[in-house]
């Protein structure tokens, strides 16, 4: 009964589409003007005005079908009795950790996987890595940062002339490029306590751009845009990838033939390991009662002073290391690159940071690894498309945020829990509000 | 007798041109459970938001004594410290918890200062063990036992904001005693309860008011329009109208105060029926 009746009124439907068509395609299509002798005159089309009417009849009625039985499923769903236990997507969700984990750590050894490949990882994971730290500002702590890069590149800068100037070695200079861009987020978090929302994301923005021209104006310091070249490549604890193989390489060391491979999966495993190291202190910084501060804060700011928390501290903490994973993840840039200009640092790679965290879905560790390897190795795959790539891209990440509004992983782990630990679904987490 | 949990003095707020509290003087005893009325608009949640540090009096003092002696001026405090040092907690008109945590995550935030301070500084807590689990374990406990006396143990994994209405007001009370107050300000806690969970909530009151957060009991400030959770537990009740104090006694003394009646309950209607006529130059 019901089916009929929902046919019947996509029926009708489609007939009102049609007679629209037909008002509107009588003038346009069924009649066109030709030059004849003396003037124009008019041409009757009728078969091109029927074709036109009879395509929008037969759109609008298969597009009716489509929503009823649509509208027919989510009835039936609604209908159903609540499924009880774990869902089978979270079943596949435990696995996709361990997964991802195994074929990251075996990537340099998988047969096939030469160089190019090699490259393409170490990229896909220094994003992975700016994706965690913004994951802490953003994702926990509900403070929208547009200025990230910012950090990104103190902890380049940093390496570059600490190695410069003082002669050090990147392993020294590391911590230290951390602690810098951690200062930095201190800097910039002291003049942004009061904002929230939109204004904490406007001056953030300002900010990363404040960076950026300072870099590229303090000519006699920085080089300008000219950048700086020359930085000391990584040395493998003191031994150095050299093709000469001599006594002190790395290739002499450990008896190897000398190939250009060795330091290419070097940073490789560096940046996994910096990578997870960000990873694994974030997953304990949840557990800490600073990590449930940044919640508390993201959840409720007006509860959370309420209850003794000082916002100042909060706010604070989470700026300053989220900037310190930035700063690392910088540092590891300018030795992978060797070479770095403020053009690696614009508002462009601030967004597409905070893309792969707001697709990944705000907080979720897993989402955010999957939305940079599918974003980052993406950008790769689609190279092919040409200048139709971006277009590609935006459609694409336009079909996931509206298939998926709160990103690839919505749902929240709880931190403690006395029984069994349940996921919570995104319906109740807030986004924060800066 | 001891000095008073709090004495507020000549405490003034003011919005522009609007003075929302007019020299306000009161005190509430220690171990007792003090009530402030009055109609809509009476200053009530402004008192409330100036003890607690959301707003900054405009004149005024608001002092706190410890039973060990210890004074605090809480006009002057920073506001983290009221809750973390003069151990004043609250709840809300409108209940505010952490929605998307679990109702077990939001006492453990309640219970942020007391774990900093046990050691989570260490960067042993960061890896998960040392003495700082021993403490995280016993604030697992202590949320236990307001879960058990709230009822709401059987939903300690839950997200909070998918308890029902009611169980909501009990978490936001259960998560303000985690702090561990001295004082326990709450804003309409029985707004929207049906009669059992009313009654409920005033024996939660009362076993608050014996036991407190460490069994030395617990002073409670409480604003309510509910006058069966009043008149059943308060010891002392303080009428405010237009931000002044009208009336301040025992339960009894106030049903019979004619200022309050007037004020709070409405005036008579042939009362009111004259002051209509007389405005009218009848």
């Amino acid at each position: 009964m019901a089916r009929t009746a929902g046919l019947l009124h996509s029926v009708k439907d489609a007939g009102l589409a049609a007679l629209v068509a037909l008002g509107v395609g009588a003038p346009l299509l069924g009649l066109k003007t030709e030059a004849a002798d003396r003037g124009l005159t008019l041409v009757p089309r009728p078969g091109l005005l029927l074709a036109a009417v009879a395509a929008v009849f037969a759109g609008r009625l298969l597009f009716g079908l489509f929503l009823a039985s649509r509208q027919a499923a989510a009835a039936r769903a609604a209908d159903a009795p609540p499924r009880i236990g774990p869902s089978p997507y979270a079943r596949i969700g435990r696995m996709v950790a361990p997964v991802l984990l195994t074929l990251s750590v075996l990537l340099p050894f998988i047969p096939g996987v030469g160089r190019y490949e090699i490259d393409l990882g170490t990229l896909v994971l220094t994003y992975i890595m700016l994706g965690w730290g913004l994951n802490i500002v953003v994702g926990l702590a509900g403070l929208l940062d547009l200025g990230y890069v910012a950090f990104y590149a103190v902890g380049a800068y940093g390496y570059a002339l600490l190695a410069k100037f003082f002669d050090l070695s990147f392993w020294a200079a590391l911590p230290l490029s951390g602690l810098f861009a951690a200062a930095w987020g201190i800097i910039l978090g002291f003049p942004v306590l009061r904002l929230r929302g939109d204004y904490l994301a406007i001056v953030t923005l300002a900010f990363g751009e404040i960076i950026r021209v300072v870099l590229l104006n303090w000519t006699t310091l920085t080089g300008g845009p000219n950048g700086m070249s020359g930085i000391p490549r990584p040395t493998f604890f003191g031994l150095p990838f050299s093709m000469a193989g001599g006594e002190g390489t790395f290739a002499g060391f450990f008896g190897l033939e000398p190939s250009p491979l060795h330091r290419i999966i070097f940073l490789y495993y560096l940046i996994l390991a910096l990578a997870l190291l960000t990873n694994f202190v974030t997953i304990r910084l949840r557990r800490h009662p600073i990590g449930r501060a940044w919640e508390a804060l993201r959840e409720d700011e007006v509860a959370a002073r309420a209850l003794g928390l000082s916002v100042v501290s909060v706010k604070l903490t989470a700026f300053a290391t989220g900037a310190m994973f930035g700063g690392f993840a910088g540092a590891f840039f300018a030795t992978r690159q060797g070479f770095i200009s403020p053009e690696s640092f614009t508002f462009v790679e601030s967004a597409l940071i905070l893309a792969i965290v707001v697709l990944g879905g705000m907080g979720s560790q897993l989402g955010v690894a999957v939305a940079a390897t599918l974003m980052i190795g993406g950008f790769e795959v689609f190279r092919g498309l040409d200048e139709y790539r971006m277009l590609v891209f935006g459609l694409a990440m336009v079909a996931i945020m509206v298939w998926r509004p709160r990103g690839l992983v919505s749902s929240r782990e709880p931190s403690v829990s006395l029984g069994a630990r349940r996921s919570i679904g995104a319906e109740h987490v807030a986004e924060g509000r800066g | 007798m001891s000095a008073p949990i709090l004495a507020v003095e000549a405490l003034s707020m003011r919005f522009g041109g609007l003075v929302a509290v007019d020299r306000l003087s009161f005190e509430a005893a220690r171990g007792e459970i003090t009530a402030i009325i009055g109609p809509n608009g009476a200053g009530k949640t402004t008192v409330f938001n100036c003890l607690t540090g959301f707003y900054r009096p405009t004149g005024g003092s608001i002092t706190v004594t410890h039973p060990d002696g210890a004074r605090f001026r809480l006009e002057r405090l920073p506001q983290h410290r009221i809750a973390r040092d003069a151990r004043i907690a609250r709840t809300f008109q409108n209940i505010r918890l952490f929605g998307g945590m679990t109702v077990l995550e939001n006492l453990m935030v309640a219970q942020h200062n007391r774990l900093m301070r046990e050691g989570a500084r260490l960067p042993l807590a960061l890896l998960g063990f040392g003495p700082y689990m021993r403490r995280e374990a016993e604030a697992i406990d202590r949320a236990r036992f307001w879960l058990d006396r709230t009822g709401l143990a059987a939903r300690a994994d839950d997200a909070a904001a998918s308890l029902p209405y009611g169980a909501q007001r009990r978490l936001e009370i259960a998560r303000a005693m985690c702090t561990e107050p001295q004082l326990l300000c709450l804003d309409e806690p029985a707004a929207g309860l049906n009669p059992r969970e009313s009654e409920e909530l005033n024996a939660l009151l009362r076993f608050i008011q014996g036991h407190g957060a460490d069994g030395n009991g617990c002073s409670i400030l409480l604003i309510e329009h509910d006058m069966s959770v009043v008149m059943a537990i308060s010891d002392h009740i303080i009428v405010l109208d237009y931000g002044r104090k009208i009336a301040d006694g025992a339960p009894a003394a106030i049903r019979e105060d004619p200022k309050v009646i007037a004020a709070y309950l409405g005036v008579e209607e042939e009362e009111a029926l004259a002051v209509d006529a007389a405005l009218h130059g009848e």
